[in-house]
């Protein structure tokens, strides 16, 4: 697993990566109860919005951690935001991208540096 | 957080798992362990525990307590002097323009009244009424005091554990009760539209009380942030949000607590800062209404979120002053002001968020109903 300064994580399946929100980060978020996802197909820009999530307490957006393309979206969140809270790290995962070089990862975080910035 | 005051309950609440905020110059939990959406709905199907210490607790006393109630009504445009012994009325200080200055509970409690207004308007609040109503009538902001709320379904069950006596209370009744060795003075209220209580307990002994409270499997310590999801599902105004000093209580559909004694043709018709406005929106209607807002989608609209009659109107004619995730109704919940001619439950509008412009429909209030014990 790699992870960004914005509390994302990414793991490599493939020539894909799959993108959600670190355990840390649902938890300072709170009660999640909307999320609105990306187009399938859709070619982002690192940085860009790219996900819509709002918890009890406020919204929030998810920035596209690399330059890619959106190849599948985890529908399923949309009707149960909830499962943020109870599997970030697993079943709750955003959406999955194609990126051009996987080599860009090689400069995130690994979970020990991870866990050393979030403190 | 070192300029911010503490509640007596403060060292209970960091022992119990909150996170602390900064609320209206104290520091307050906004959830605990549990988190905001299980509190919510725990309260709603049990009983939740809430430290409202915060608030400002007032005493108003004259020699004829008469006099106490006679000046309060200079201040405020509901009926004291009709309110009986060991009953409790809402109320609202108004301003020279009609807006509202800060809402607030009062009792009549024999030989004084006690009244309970906003910890963000504390002070000025007893600033106006020392400014008002003394040397006739001496105001004292009670410092030795904690206020508790239990509120939810299973609120009397627990609270008559302590003394059957409360069972006998109806909705809006206050009286004396000794609890767990100390003077409570409780009433029959709250704000998050369910059945509950209100306790004034001394200091000395709050933590304590708390604590056998929290000791019952039915009662969970309920955060600040539940409490604003809550008041929100039972249609219930946040003043700085729902009602300000701009806003009448007309305006705000608050005309339900201005009782027919302060009426035009009442007994004592007017007295009340901004009467004028106030008696002449009653007789003649107003511009714009507080709504509930039904957003039709699961996307919650939030506070400033502008509305629009239409897809594509240019001029907005609305604004949501309260908004977020209801967790009983399981959807987005809202409520704010829109022009008179689209404030009909059922109508259709649009709610711009995020450069989108969402539907969203007038719905009557409150989201939840009540469960108060008349």
């Amino acid at each position: 697993m790699k992870y960004t300064e914005e509390h994302e994580w990414l793991r490599v399946e493939g020539d894909e990566v799959v993108v959600g929100i670190t355990a840390h980060a649902a938890e300072q978020l709170g009660d999640v109860v909307f999320i609105e996802l990306p187009d399938e197909g859709a070619t982002v820009s690192k940085d860009d919005e790219v996900v819509v999530i709002e918890s009890v307490k406020a919204a929030s957006d998810i920035l596209a951690p690399l330059d890619g393309e959106i190849t599948e979206v985890n529908e399923a969140l949309v009707d149960e935001p909830g499962k943020v809270n109870e599997d970030p790290e697993g079943d709750a995962w955003f959406f999955k991208m194609k990126i051009e070089d996987l080599s860009a990862l090689d400069d995130m975080m690994d979970e020990a540096a991870y866990k050393k910035y979030i403190g | 957080m070192s300029d911010l005051k503490r509640t007596p309950l403060y060292d209970l609440h960091v022992a119990l798992g909150a996170k602390m905020v900064p609320f209206a110059g104290y520091e307050m939990p906004v959830q605990y362990s549990l988190g905001v959406m299980k509190e919510h709905l725990h309260c709603r199907e049990a009983a939740g525990l809430f430290d409202v210490s915060h608030m400002g607790q007032v005493i108003l006393r004259s020699e004829n307590p008469d006099v106490a109630k006679a000046a309060l009504e200079r201040l405020i445009p509901q009926d004291v002097l009709g309110l009986g012994e060991g009953r409790q009325r809402y109320g609202f200080f108004t301003n020279a323009a009609g807006g509202i200055e800060d809402d607030l509970m009062f009792a009549n409690r024999g030989d004084h009244l006690f009244v309970v207004v906003n910890a963000a308007c504390k002070e000025a609040d007893v600033a106006r009424m020392r400014e008002d109503l003394e040397p006739e009538v001496t105001v004292k902001l009670l410092e030795n005091r904690a206020l508790l709320a239990l509120q939810g379904p299973k609120a009397e069950a627990v609270l008559a554990e302590h003394h059957p006596m409360v069972s006998e209370m109806r909705f809006m009744d206050v009286a004396t009760v000794p609890i767990a060795g100390a003077e409570c003075w409780v009433s029959r209220s709250g704000y998050t539209g369910e059945d509950g209580y209100e306790i004034s307990v001394p200091v000395a002994a709050a933590a304590d009380l708390a604590r056998a409270l929290l000791e019952h499997d039915d009662v969970e310590a309920i955060g600040l942030g539940a409490r604003d999801s809550l008041r929100l599902e039972a249609g219930l105004c946040l003043y700085g949000h729902d009602i300000d000093d701009t806003t009448s209580p007309v305006e705000a559909g608050l005309t339900w607590g201005i009782q027919k004694a302060r009426r035009s043709s009442g007994a004592r018709e007017g007295g009340f800062p901004g009467a004028d406005r106030i008696l002449s929106e009653l007789a003649k209607g107003v511009s714009r209404q507080r709504v509930g807002l039904k957003p039709d989608g699961r996307a919650p609209m939030r506070e400033g979120t502008a509305l629009f009659a239409t897809e594509a109107a240019t001029d907005p004619v609305g604004t949501v002053t309260s908004g977020g995730f209801g967790p009983s109704v399981n959807g987005p919940v809202a409520m704010g002001y829109v022009e008179t001619a689209h404030s009909q439950v059922g109508t259709a509008l649009f709610g711009e968020v995020r450069g989108k412009r969402l539907p969203v429909t007038v719905a009557s209030l409150p989201f939840v109903a009540a469960g108060f014990k008349r």
